[in-house]
């Protein structure tokens, strides 16, 4: 298969039918625009999709709604978006490791909308197995069942919570190929391969890109019909949030 | 009275042989320390893991293996990795025996807030609403009253709740407390050197006492 650039293309539906291999985080984020809905991949700083987002950052893209677990923290991660103000609305599980954040949440230029972590694991794996919404009993009797369907179950009460829609997923796995198909390594995975399956277009960042059939079937995690862009990033900084060790003499 | 990890040895007393446990930040994270040896046990980090290990030695550090608290963890022989939607779905499933958290105040009906000081920076509720609106098995870790002296087992609870009549049972410094079906805080055990009357004064909330109150032995 042939690399076809994301700029060949001109509507978003296209992404269905193109072929996956890209050259650049640049020309991944190319058809991104102003006031998208955008799923980022990674728990805390693990297994962020950290190519992109300084992509994103270069772009200088704005008003974008992001769907991602935490926020980053000042200097890495969508902490980076944070502070170049180019997020409208951060929809998380647990946020503020981040002074920036918290200042524009306080000012009000920042709309936040947190849901709990497995409502937001599964709204996105919803998305991705192409059901409307999910009965989750996370919220009953709290200010996050508010204004929400609630529906009983065998005596359980269950709220109904949406899908979510995204314009773009982005995430990072460790190995992709050619065809799209994906392996993530260690916890890195976490939220990569739901989002990756939730996004109208999955972009998706990879240390290592290999030919296809290089990766054996039955080790793929993401199937590559779910990915409709792939490229190799450099570098990986991958930058740890919280080192926590022993000492050699404590074993 | 217990310190942090009197608490976390207590609890770790809760724990049987075969559990798949949960452990939430703060004390519970204590209790992995004093895990008897020879149980298996197989901790669960919500972000995809089954099969948490100690700390890295320096300098083998794996930027792509952390826990639920973001740090640095090893992964043991025998783990399974998996993405958040599953490791949600375990828990919802009920799969997962026993949960561990802190919480800022606990009611009598077993509700729980944990999450959000109206007034303060909320940083959010993480996995805690999914984790305590399924486990069949929570015990709270916490102490017994706030910074400011005030009970933190109440009739009600004054803040934002982080999910309705799902605490079994209470570790503080001062006891070990069950929450009864039908309301109130059973007081079952005292911790060392303190008293009933202690314990009655800290507890806001309804404390059912009956006959004679055993001292903890950790």
């Amino acid at each position: 298969m042939m690399p076809l650039g994301a700029t060949s293309i001109i509507n978003l539906l296209n992404y269905k039918i193109v072929l996956k291999v890209v050259s650049s985080a640049d020309e991944a984020v190319h058809d991104i625009q102003d006031g998208m809905t955008l799923m980022l991949g990674g728990f805390g700083l693990c297994g962020l999709p950290e190519k992109c987002i300084a992509a994103l950052v270069k772009k200088g893209v704005k008003n974008l709604t992001c769907i991602s677990n935490n926020a980053g923290v000042d200097d890495f991660g969508i902490g980076l978006m944070l502070k170049q103000r180019q997020v409208k609305k951060m929809i998380s599980s647990y946020v503020g490791e981040n002074a920036e954040f918290e200042r524009q949440l306080l000012s009000g230029e920042l709309e936040v909308e947190l849901i709990p972590q497995g409502t937001l694991a599964t709204r996105c794996m919803a998305a991705g197995y192409g059901m409307p919404a999910i009965f989750t009993p996370a919220g009953i009797g709290t200010e996050v069942a508010v204004g929400k369907e609630i529906r009983n179950f065998n005596g359980k009460d269950y709220l109904m919570e949406m899908a979510f829609e995204a314009d773009f997923a982005i995430v990072k796995a460790w190995k992709g190929d050619t065809m799209g198909n994906l392996v993530y390594r260690s916890t890195a995975r976490n939220f990569n391969p739901v989002m990756a399956m939730a996004g109208k277009v999955t972009i998706a960042e990879v240390e290592e890109l290999v030919e296809a059939g290089e990766i054996d079937p039955d080790h793929v995690h993401t199937p590559g019909i779910y990915v409709h862009m792939i490229f190799k990033g450099d570098n990986y900084e991958k930058r740890i949030e919280q080192r926590t060790v022993r000492k050699k003499d404590n074993a | 009275m217990l310190d942090k990890e009197g608490i976390a040895k207590r609890i770790a007393k809760e724990i049987k042989d075969g559990y798949y446990v949960n452990l939430g930040i703060g004390i519970p994270t204590l209790v992995a320390n004093y895990i008897p040896k020879g149980m298996d046990v197989v901790l669960q980090s919500e972000n995809g893991l089954l099969g948490i290990g100690p700390f890295p030695f320096e300098g083998e550090e794996d930027p792509d293996s952390i826990n639920a608290g973001k740090q640095t963890i090893t992964i043991l022989p025998g783990s399974a990795i998996f993405d958040s939607a599953m490791s949600f779905g375990m828990i919802r499933a009920k799969k997962v025996n026993l949960t561990i958290l802190g919480a800022m105040e606990v009611s009598e009906n077993g509700d729980i807030a944990s999450w959000k000081i109206p007034g303060k920076m909320v940083k959010g509720m993480g996995g805690a609403m999914d984790l305590v609106a399924s486990a069949e098995n929570i015990i709270v870790a916490m102490q017994h009253v706030n910074k400011a002296g005030e009970s933190k087992l109440l009739p009600k609870c004054s803040l934002p709740l982080t999910g309705v009549n799902c605490v079994k049972k209470i570790v503080t410094e001062l006891a070990v407390m069950e929450v009864l079906p039908e309301g109130g805080f059973k007081l079952l055990e005292r911790a060392p050197g303190v008293n009933v009357e202690e314990i009655k004064t800290a507890t806001a909330g309804k404390l059912i006492v009956e006959g004679e109150i055993p001292e903890m032995v950790i």
